[in-house]
């Protein structure tokens, strides 16, 4: 080895240097715009609030800022964001825990392969087909067995929503399940526990943090989804938490303004962005409490 | 002389092409402490996961030749393997307390995952198990805390009460204290002490030291052979076989 003295000190190379900042340039657009979304939203649901006062948005029970006499409670938007968000949950919610427990604890490792790439496929199909798919072939079936179904309706919006959402739910749960150590296994396997026991009181339980993260997504998107809900639930916004009849959720009333032509400034045009900032703070509060109770299930698990 | 507890015969075992144990026979009296040494890769783990079973649950694991508890293959068709594993429980290497259990449901945890908790029970069958395994006095005010709360040593004492707690006659242990410290160590080594004669128990140690404290018997393992089995006091002083010999006196290893 020489001898020649090697300095401690001295500035990274330039290239290093470079590459620094074009990975802290490429973060701030994405900060940057979250910022100006944020402001938009902020300053147009501002100016929402000074014609229409906040008391009416929370506490009327109508929604129906274009008739003659204007109406701005947003209850029974939340109703339909609601009801078919939790009719898609206790689709995705039961079926993706199941199909990710079959995946990650019974599947032989060739059906797995096969199996996983056909539930994701479910992701990439375009939401307007899933949309089609709920008004055109689920709700005439549905009507068969239920007769008092209406054409428009958030029961077939809700189960077509679930099963868009599955995929999101079985994936993530099955990493959960699968991310669970082998060494609990083996400890309950050890212990005489069988299959089914060592599944059911060992893996789930040490995996549930993760299941709860994976339901939390899948919910989060179903609150977000609009092509579905806006083709097949039809967009009438009525109080109600009846499955059967038609609903508008916050999203499809968005789009539906949006695609009309209300004129910018006028307070038709303004209740998008109300209703985008309350759909904001469902989905931000929605997943705050979720978060806290993952945190809660890591903390025992 | 009764029939040992375990009688291992002709046992070779493996993964896939490999055969990683060769012929190996071996009786292990009942209560007696019997330690395996043997260097890294050698097949310690492999042999005393034959004693439960639980080597076959390793994708393309196979086993031959027979291993007898009480005069009964463990290999025989229809000895049911989750049954074999309540009478011959098995502590592991790293300390693997169930996360989502407090102190108290760790250590049931064995009888209500075989459905085989009676209501009322747990209390008792929990402190009992807990005295056995030297872990009462430092946990009984805090049976409801979580089990990975407890430190290393600890978690693993927990470990031995939780298999102690479904009765079992053989307990195997793989390394119990290579994560923990010495003085956690010399109390599973106290443990192991006071639990011979009730239990028959075959430990696996990568420490001389170690097997020379705690056991009667001591089988030495080299590259899936078992080159000598004889009391440990013999072993340590006057191995039959040069190669023993090399090995205790750390001339490889
Ligand atoms: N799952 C496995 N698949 C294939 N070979 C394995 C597996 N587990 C262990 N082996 C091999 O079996 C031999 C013995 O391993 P092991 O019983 O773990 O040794 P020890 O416990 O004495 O260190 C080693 O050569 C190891 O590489
Ligand atoms: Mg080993």
């Amino acid at each position: 080895m020489s001898d020649s003295p090697r300095p401690l000190t001295g500035a990274p190379p330039l290239g290093e240097r470079l590459i620094e900042a074009a990975l802290a340039g490429c973060a701030a657009i994405s900060l940057l715009t979250s910022a100006a979304i944020v402001l938009v939203l902020a300053q147009e649901t501002f100016a929402f609030f000074h014609a229409v006062p906040i008391t009416s948005f929370l506490f009327d029970t109508e929604w129906t800022p274009l008739f003659e006499r204007a109406r701005f409670g947003i209850w029974p938007l939340v109703c339909g964001t609601a009801l078919t968000s939790a009719v898609a949950l206790l689709v995705a919610g039961p079926l993706g825990v199941l199909a990710a427990i079959y995946l990650a604890e019974f599947a032989t490792p060739r059906a797995r392969d096969r199996l996983k790439p056909m539930i994701e496929v479910l992701a990439g199909i375009p939401t307007l087909v899933y949309g089609y798919f709920a008004l055109r072939v689920v709700t005439p079936c549905l009507a068969l067995v239920i007769p008092d179904l209406q054409g428009f309706n958030a029961l077939s919006a809700g189960l077509v929503m679930g099963l868009m959402i599955l995929p999101t739910v079985c994936s993530l749960g099955e990493d959960a399940l699968h991310a669970v150590p082998q060494t609990l296994r083996e400890g309950a396997v050890a212990l005489g526990a069988g299959r089914l026991a060592t599944l059911f009181l060992i893996v789930v339980p040490a995996a549930r943090s993760g299941l709860l993260a994976a339901l939390t997504l899948g919910l989060s998107r179903a609150l977000g989804e609009t092509m579905i809900v806006a083709i097949a639930a039809g967009q009438q916004a009525h109080l109600t938490l009846d499955p059967r009849s038609p609903v508008e959720t916050m999203s499809a009333y968005i789009v539906q303004i949006s695609l009309g032509d209300a004129a910018a400034g006028t307070v038709a045009y303004r209740t998008i962005f109300a209703v985008g900032a309350a759909l904001f703070a469902l989905t931000f509060a929605t997943n705050a409490l979720a978060q806290r109770w993952i945190a809660a299930a890591r903390r025992v698990g | 002389m009764t029939a040992p507890r375990l009688h291992v015969h002709k046992l070779r075992a493996g993964f896939g092409g490999k055969e990683v144990l060769h012929d190996l026979e071996l009786e292990i009296a009942a209560g007696t402490v019997t330690a395996i040494i043997g260097p890294s890769g050698c097949g310690k783990s492999t042999f005393i996961r034959t004693l439960n079973r639980m080597h076959e649950l390793v994708g393309g694991a196979w086993v031959k030749g027979r291993v007898l508890l009480d005069e009964q293959d463990l290999y025989a068709s229809d000895v049911d393997p989750v049954l074999l594993r309540r009478r011959v429980g098995m502590v592991f290497q790293k300390p693997n307390p169930f996360p989502s259990m407090s102190i108290r449901d760790n250590v049931v945890a064995g009888l209500r995952l075989t459905g085989t908790l009676s209501r009322g029970q747990t209390e008792a069958i929990a402190e009992r198990a807990l005295r056995q395994a030297a872990l009462w006095d430092e946990v009984k005010d805090r049976l409801d805390d979580p089990g990975a709360a407890l430190s290393g040593g600890q978690q693993q004492r927990l470990c031995i009460a939780r298999a102690l707690a479904v009765d079992p006659q053989v307990l195997l242990m793989d390394e119990p204290c290579s994560a923990l410290d010495p003085i956690a160590t010399a109390r599973i080594e106290d443990l192991i002490h006071s639990l011979r004669g009730r239990y028959t128990i075959v430990l696996v140690t990568h420490s001389m030291q170690q097997a020379a404290r705690v056991s009667e018997r001591t089988a030495f393992l080299l590259r899936g052979e078992l080159v000598e089995v004889d009391d440990t006091r013999k072993i340590f002083t006057k191995p039959n076989d040069r190669r023993t010999e090399d090995y205790i006196t750390g001339r490889f290893g």
